[in-house]
């Protein structure tokens, strides 16, 4: 590694640039943005018409239906996640640059989170209570929702980085990520239920957090290693 | 990492055969004559193991004859579980040391290892019939390995679809790391979403609770699985090396010899 040039911007200024630049442009698509989450609620309708309508049947799969479209959601926002950016180049720019991956990559998980995992854990209430979830449990999905998304983008950003170069990437990518996201899946879940059936939900909900904070730290050194051998395989 | 495993003294052996693990050519010349030994040794113990935890190990005072199908579950469980790991150790000594032998190895773990996490699965099903009174129970012990098996799939998948093999290698070794720190995890989480399955038969540091006209064939098999599965391995890693280095001297000149 070479010493950073006295023209490289400061490693703030990088994450601060990477973060904006996302955002924007995130916002300037806003059909791709508000895509998942249209899926979320066509998933999360499909299963009162397929399953039951009763509302006791309803309010005991609730969690675990929001999970699971959760889930879904996520995955399906995953391929584009560095996609477009390895089209035009941007991709392998960011990989040349002096200073380290690290931050750009967590700049860009980020801006990604802001835009798929927050507006799902902000709609899972409304969600939820159409499906007639407990009202006591609706603060432990969120919470679960809010810890245990940006795990599973995290973790879907090593799979989306390691199959950026391919042509069929997406089912490929859902068979790498979806055995990594159960430990998620059923945290998540057992916290709405343990909420949902009078019990405390902090056991489950701090492990979640232990998982974000040890993902948040550790999963973008995958994502980045992922990334400099996505861009060699292209 | 490297930094730190440069500096250790270790014994002058140790590092001259670390040195010429770095050369597929003396892994192929070395490994040669081992083959035939380990294999017969597998066949025998494994012979002997299953002909007598078959015919000749009493009878279950619970389960009947039924339990038998455990000197094949167990080893094999044990080895599917054993083979993510070796590969993720590869992972890490091909990304750290860039180590070709070690991507070798990874390429013939994954199709082994995810053979014997299905074999684990078939007769745990099996097994499963007779005891439980179903073939598939959502029980966290087999969930858990079923996901091992999704796991193998994956890396499997991943090699196949990256065309150059250099930077597939790569790929799947940063999936096996992260997969390896997220099998403890999955474990964990299913073993508290649900426990029905009974507790480990082998412990290392407690005595076992069968007497040892019952734990010894299976104590035979457990060896015989692991040399069936090293000797796999390494006839494996021996193909992939042939077919890696197919353009290199010494693989031409082994040609012609073979040939003549």
């Amino acid at each position: 590694m070479t010493a950073p040039l006295a023209s490289e911007p400061s490693l703030w200024v990088l994450f601060r640039g990477q973060l904006r630049r996302d955002l924007k442009l995130a916002f300037g698509q806003p059909s791709e943005l508000a895509n998942p989450l249209a899926f979320f609620v066509v998933v999360i309708t499909l299963f009162p018409l397929g399953v039951s309508p009763e509302p006791g049947v309803l309010s005991g799969m609730a969690p675990g239906v929001l999970w699971i479209a959760a889930l879904l959601a996520t995955l399906l926002g995953l391929e584009a996640l560095f996609r477009r950016d390895r089209d035009d180049g941007t991709l392998e720019q960011m990989v040349l640059r002096a200073q380290p991956l690290y931050l750009p990559v967590v700049a860009r998980m980020l801006a990604h989170w802001m835009v798929t995992g927050l507006p799902l854990t902000l709609l899972a209430p409304l969600l939820g209570g159409m499906l007639n979830l407990a009202p006591e449990a609706r603060l432990p999905l969120m919470l679960g929702l809010a810890l245990g998304t940006p795990v599973l983008v995290l973790l879907g950003g090593v799979g989306a980085a390691l199959t950026v170069g391919l042509r069929t990437g997406g089912v490929l990518l859902a068979l790498l990520v979806l055995p990594l996201f159960v430990p998620v899946l059923i945290l998540g879940v057992s916290a709405a239920e343990l909420a949902s059936s009078g019990l405390d939900p902090a056991g489950p909900l701090l492990w979640l957090a232990a998982g974000a904070s040890f993902a948040i730290t550790a999963v973008p050194f995958a994502i980045a290693a992922a990334l400099r051998i996505g861009v060699e395989t292209g | 990492m490297k930094y730190i495993f440069d500096r250790l003294r270790w014994p002058d052996g140790l590092r001259r055969l670390w040195h010429r693990m770095g050369s597929p050519r003396w892994f192929y010349e070395t490994t040669g004559p081992w083959v035939p030994w380990l294999a017969a040794a597998a066949a025998l113990l494994i012979g002997v193991g299953t002909v007598w935890g078959l015919a000749y190990a009493p009878p279950d005072y619970l389960q009947g004859d039924s339990f038998r199908i455990i000197y094949i579950h167990v080893p094999a469980a044990y080895l599917a579980q054993a083979g993510y790991i070796l590969m993720a150790i590869c992972g890490v000594v091909l990304l750290v040391w860039r180590m070709k032998l070690a991507d070798m190895v990874m390429a013939t773990v994954a199709p082994i290892g995810a053979a014997f996490t299905f074999l684990a699965l078939a007769t745990g099903s099996i097994w499963g019939k007779p005891t439980w009174g179903t073939y598939w129970i959502w029980d966290a012990r087999i969930t858990s390995v079923l996901i091992l098996l999704f796991l193998y799939l994956g890396i499997m998948g991943l090699r196949r679809a990256i065309e150059r093999p250099e930077a597939a290698g790569r790929a799947c070794a940063i999936l096996a790391i992260v997969g390896v720190i997220n099998i403890p995890i999955i474990k964990y989480s299913v073993d508290w979403w649900m426990t029905l399955h009974q507790p480990a038969t082998f412990s290392v540091t407690s005595a076992p609770a069968m007497p040892p006209i019952m734990w010894l064939p299976l104590l035979l098999n457990v060896l015989g699985f692991n040399l069936l599965f090293a000797v796999s391995v390494i006839q494996g890693t021996r193909t992939e090396v042939l077919l890696r280095e197919r353009r290199t001297r010494w693989v031409t000149d082994l040609c012609r010899q073979e040939r003549a």
